[in-house]
C-alpha cells in the first residue's frame, strides 16, 4: 500500500466558501423570498380591488335601488351623494378609485358594513379574529402535534398491532366528511345529551373580560367545535407522518444511529422524527396560514362568532364591503404564514439554504 | 422446500473447531467467533436462505475480507453480525461470541439482550456503511453526530468536550476540525465517507465492520480510504470485517480473505493463498475476472450463468451448476468447509472421500482449467 496521503487543511477549506458569503446566500435566499411575497400581496391587494369592481352592479347602486325600491321614490340627490361617499362612485375613473383605496388601507379603513351600517368592516373583523385565532389555532396546533405524535409511533412500529389497528381506523375516520361529523356532534353532544351549547362563543349573559366565569364559558362553548377540529384533522397527520416515519426508519442514518448504540427516544425522535417531519410540517405551516381563514364550516355548523361566520354572514346577506374586507385579511394572513413557514423552514433543514 | 441434499457440513462442523482452522491460534487471541451462522429472510413462501453455516473467527486486529458477488449475503451478513438486521431478516441458528479486550465474559450477540448490546455498540463493535451519502443525518451538524455517540457513552464528557474531540477525530483522516460546524451535504463523497470511518473509530472500537466503504468513491479517493484505514489500524489495533465485492481490493488490503457464494463461505484463507492458489472454482473464477497490473497480458475469462435464486437453491453444491469441474454427486452433496492447513475450502475436488484421491493443492484443477469455458455450462449460456 502506498504512503498515506493527507490532504492539507488549507486545500480542503478553499474548497469550501467561507463564512460570510454562506451567510450571504442565506440571507439572499431569505430576501428573495421576501420579495416574493411582497410581489403576491401587491397582486393579492390589486385583485382584491378589481373583482368587485369587475362584477356587474356595485355597493352604492345596489343600495339606492333597494332604497327606491322600498321607498317607491326617487332617491334625493343628497342622499345618492352621501351613499356615493360612503360605498364607492361608479363613474369615478378606475386609477383614482385605486388610489384612494390604496390610501384607505393604509388607514386599514376596510370600508362600512352594508348590513351591520354604520359599522367599519375593520371593526368587526378585529372583534371576530381573537375567537378564530383561539378556537382554529389551538386545534390546528393540537391536531398537528397529536397526530404527528402518533403518526411517529405508528411508523417506527410499522406493522406492529398497534399500527395494524390505528392506521386503518384513523384512515377510516378521517375520510368522514367534516360537516357531517360536527353536525353529528352538534346533535348528540349539544341537542340529545345537552351537555354542550348549541352555539355561539361563550355565554352572553356574563361580562365579557378576563373573570374566571367568563372563560370557562368561552371554554364550555369552544370544546364541541374544537373537538371536531381535531378528530376531523389529526387523522391527516397521523397518515402523513406514518409513512414518512415508515420511509425514513429505513435511511442508513437511522441505522447508523442504533449501531452508535444512542438510546432509543434519541434515535426516533433526533434521526427518523426529525427528518420525517420535515414534509409534515410545511403542510403545517399552510394550516397554520388557513386558521386565519377560519374553520368555515366549523363556525357555520356551530354559530361560532368567528371570521369563518362573518364571511358565511356576508356572503349570505351580499354585504360586499364585508366580503372584501375578510378576502384580504385571510389572503394576507396566508402570505405571511407561509413566508414563516419557509423562514422556519431554511431553518429545519441545511440543505434548502444553499439552493433556491 | 425440501431437497434431498446431504449434508456433509455435519462432519466438518466438529472438524472447525478441532483443527481450528479459522486461524485463531487461541481463544484469547480471536475478538468474534462466528460459529453456524444462519440468517433467513421470512417471506410468504418459503423463507430465504440469505447466510447458511457461516464459520470463522476473526483475530484481535486483523483485517478479514468478506468477497462475493451481489447477492451472495455479504450485507446480510454485516448486519447479522451487528445485529442491525432488520424483519424479515432473521437469525435462525448460529452464534457470535464476542470477546471484549479487558478480559470481561464473553458475548454471544445472537443472543445478547437489547441493552447488553446497546453497551457494546460503537464502544466495541462499529459499522462504516456502504454510502456515506446516506449514513449521516442530513440535518445535523458534522460534530454533533459525535457528539451524541461520545456523549452516549461517556456520560462525563461535556458538550465542548465532545465537539473538541470530534474535531480530532475529524483530523485523523485529514478533514479540517473546522469542519464539524458543517452539515454532510457541504462535504464531498470523499470526505463524507473519511468523516464516517473517523465517526466509527470516535470510541475506540475493537471491531469495525465496513460494508463497501469505498465502492461509491473515485480510486484515489479509495487508495487514499484504505491506507488510512491500514494507518489507523496500526495506530489503534481494531480488527476489521471488510465486505465488498472487489477481490483486487481485498487482496492488498486484507489478512485473510472468506470468499462468499449463495450465503456460505466457500474458501477461507490468506490474501496470499487466496490469489496465489485459489482452490475453490468460484475463487478462480473471481480471480480470473480482474486483469493484474503488473502481469503479462491474458484473456480474461468470467464466470458463465448467474449467481442462484436463493428461493430456490441448487441442491447439492450452490456453484455446481455453473462450475465446470463439477463431477457426479456434486448436484447432490453439500460440501462443508475443510481446511487444510490454514486454507478452508468447501469444494468436493478438495474432499479426498469425494474424489476417491487424496486432498490435492489445485494441481489438477489447473489442469483442468482450459476445459472451463468450453464445458457443457460455458457453452450452453
Amino acid at each position: 500500500m502506498t504512503t498515506t496521503e493527507t490532504p492539507a487543511p488549507a486545500r480542503t477549506a478553499a474548497a469550501d466558501p467561507p463564512a460570510a458569503v454562506r451567510a450571504v446566500r442565506r440571507w439572499g435566499f431569505l430576501l428573495r423570498r421576501l420579495g416574493f411575497y411582497a410581489a403576491a400581496a401587491a397582486a393579492a391587494i390589486v385583485l382584491n380591488f378589481l373583482l368587485p369592481r369587475l362584477m356587474p352592479g356595485d355597493p352604492s347602486s345596489a343600495i339606492v335601488e333597494e332604497l327606491q325600491r322600498v321607498s317607491g321614490q326617487q332617491v334625493p340627490p343628497e342622499t345618492l351623494e352621501s351613499i356615493r361617499a360612503i360605498f364607492g362612485d361608479p363613474d369615478q375613473n378606475l386609477g383614482e378609485q385605486f388610489l384612494g383605496y390604496l390610501g384607505q388601507l393604509a388607514r386599514f379603513d376596510l370600508g362600512v358594513s352594508v348590513v351591520n351600517f354604520p359599522v367599519p368592516v375593520s371593526e368587526l373583523v378585529l372583534e371576530a379574529l381573537p375567537w378564530t385565532l383561539l378556537l382554529v389555532g389551538t386545534t390546528t396546533v393540537l391536531a398537528f402535534v397529536l397526530g404527528t405524535g402518533l403518526g411517529v409511533i405508528a411508523g417506527w412500529k410499522a406493522g406492529s398491532r398497534l399500527d395494524s389497528i390505528l392506521t386503518p381506523v384513523t384512515a377510516f375516520l378521517s375520510s368522514v366528511p367534516y360537516f357531517w361529523v360536527a353536525l353529528l356532534a352538534l346533535w348528540v353532544f349539544g341537542f340529545v345529551l345537552g351537555w354542550f351549547p348549541l352555539s355561539g362563543g361563550y355565554d352572553a349573559n356574563l361580562t365579557e373580560g378576563f373573570n374566571l366565569p367568563f372563560l370557562a364559558s368561552v371554554l364550555h362553548y369552544g370544546a364541541l367545535p374544537a373537538a371536531t377540529i381535531v378528530f376531523s384533522a389529526f387523522g391527516g397527520w397521523l397518515l402523513g407522518m406514518r409513512n414518512m416515519t415508515v420511509t425514513t426508519v429505513r435511511e442508513d442514518y437511522v441505522l447508523l444511529a442504533q449501531a452508535k448504540g444512542l438510546s432509543r427516544g434519541r434515535v426516533v425522535l433526533r434521526y427518523a422524527a426529525r427528518n420525517a417531519m420535515l414534509p409534515s410540517f410545511t403542510g403545517f405551516a399552510m394550516a397554520l396560514g388557513g386558521v386565519i381563514g377560519g374553520a368555515l364550516l366549523t363556525e357555520t355548523v356551530f354559530s361560532y362568532p368567528g371570521i369563518g361566520y362573518l364571511l358565511f354572514e356576508s356572503l349570505t346577506k351580499r354585504d360586499y364591503p364585508m366580503m372584501q374586507g375578510v378576502f384580504l385579511i385571510v389572503t394576507l394572513a396566508t402570505l405571511l404564514a407561509n413566508l414563516l413557514a419557509d423562514s422556519l423552514y431554511v431553518v429545519l433543514d441545511p440543505r434548502i439554504r444553499e439552493q433556491g | 422446500m425440501v431437497t434431498r441434499t446431504v449434508h456433509e457440513s455435519d462432519r466438518t462442523d466438529t472438524d472447525l473447531t478441532d483443527t481450528d482452522l479459522t486461524g485463531a491460534r487461541s481463544a484469547s487471541g480471536a475478538v468474534l467467533e462466528v460459529t453456524g451462522l444462519a440468517v433467513e429472510y421470512v417471506t410468504d413462501g418459503d423463507p430465504v436462505r440469505a447466510c447458511a453455516d457461516v464459520t470463522f473467527t476473526l483475530r484481535r486486529g486483523e483485517i478479514l475480507g468478506v468477497a462475493g458477488e451481489s447477492g451472495s449475503g455479504k450485507s446480510t451478513l454485516i448486519t447479522a453480525l451487528t445485529r442491525l438486521q432488520r424483519p424479515p431478516a432473521v437469525t435462525t441458528a448460529g452464534s457470535i461470541v464476542f470477546h471484549p479486550r479487558d478480559g470481561g465474559p464473553a458475548v454471544d450477540l445472537v443472543t445478547a439482550s437489547p441493552r447488553t448490546l446497546r453497551a457494546l455498540r460503537w464502544t466495541s463493535l462499529s459499522i462504516v456503511l456502504q454510502s456515506a451519502m446516506d449514513a449521516l443525518n442530513p440535518v445535523m451538524r458534522l460534530g454533533a453526530q459525535f457528539a451524541d455517540v461520545l456523549r452516549t457513552h461517556d456520560r462525563s464528557l461535556s458538550r465542548d468536550a465532545a465537539w473538541t474531540r470530534a474535531a480530532e477525530l475529524l483530523a485523523t483522516v485529514g478533514i479540517s476540525g473546522d469542519r464539524v460546524r458543517s452539515y454532510p451535504h457541504e462535504l464531498s463523497g470523499g470526505m463524507r465517507q473519511r468523516a464516517s470511518i473517523a465517526l466509527a473509530l470516535a470510541c475506540r472500537p475493537e471491531l469495525v465492520v465496513m460494508d463497501e466503504p469505498t465502492t461509491a468513491v473515485d480510486v484515489v479517493m479509495q487508495r487514499q480510504i484504505l491506507a488510512q484505514v491500514l494507518r489507523l489500524r496500526r495506530t489503534l489495533g481494531f480488527a476489521v470485517v471488510f465486505v465488498t465485492h472487489d477481490l483486487s481490493l481485498l487482496l492488498e488490503l486484507a489478512d485473510r480473505i472468506a470468499i462468499m457464494y449463495a450465503g456460505r463461505v466457500v474458501e477461507l484463507g490468506t490474501a496470499q493463498e487466496i490469489y496465489d492458489e485459489p482452490r475453490h472454482p468460484y475463487t478462480r473464477g473471481l480471480r480470473d475476472s480482474f486483469p493484474p497490473l503488473r502481469a503479462p497480458l491474458r484473456r480474461l475469462t468470467g464466470i458463465p450463468g448467474t449467481p442462484p435464486d436463493l428461493r430456490r437453491p441448487p441442491s447439492g453444491c450452490p456453484f455446481h451448476p455453473r462450475c465446470a469441474a463439477r463431477f457426479d454427486g456434486c448436484d447432490t452433496h453439500l460440501p462443508g468447509l475443510v481446511a487444510a492447513g490454514g486454507h478452508a475450502v468447501a469444494c468436493r475436488l478438495h474432499d479426498p472421500a469425494a474424489t476417491g484421491r487424496p486432498a490435492d493443492t489445485g494441481q489438477q484443477d489447473r489442469a483442468a482449467r482450459p476445459d472451463r469455458t468450453a464445458g457443457p455450462e460455458g457453452g450452453a449460456r
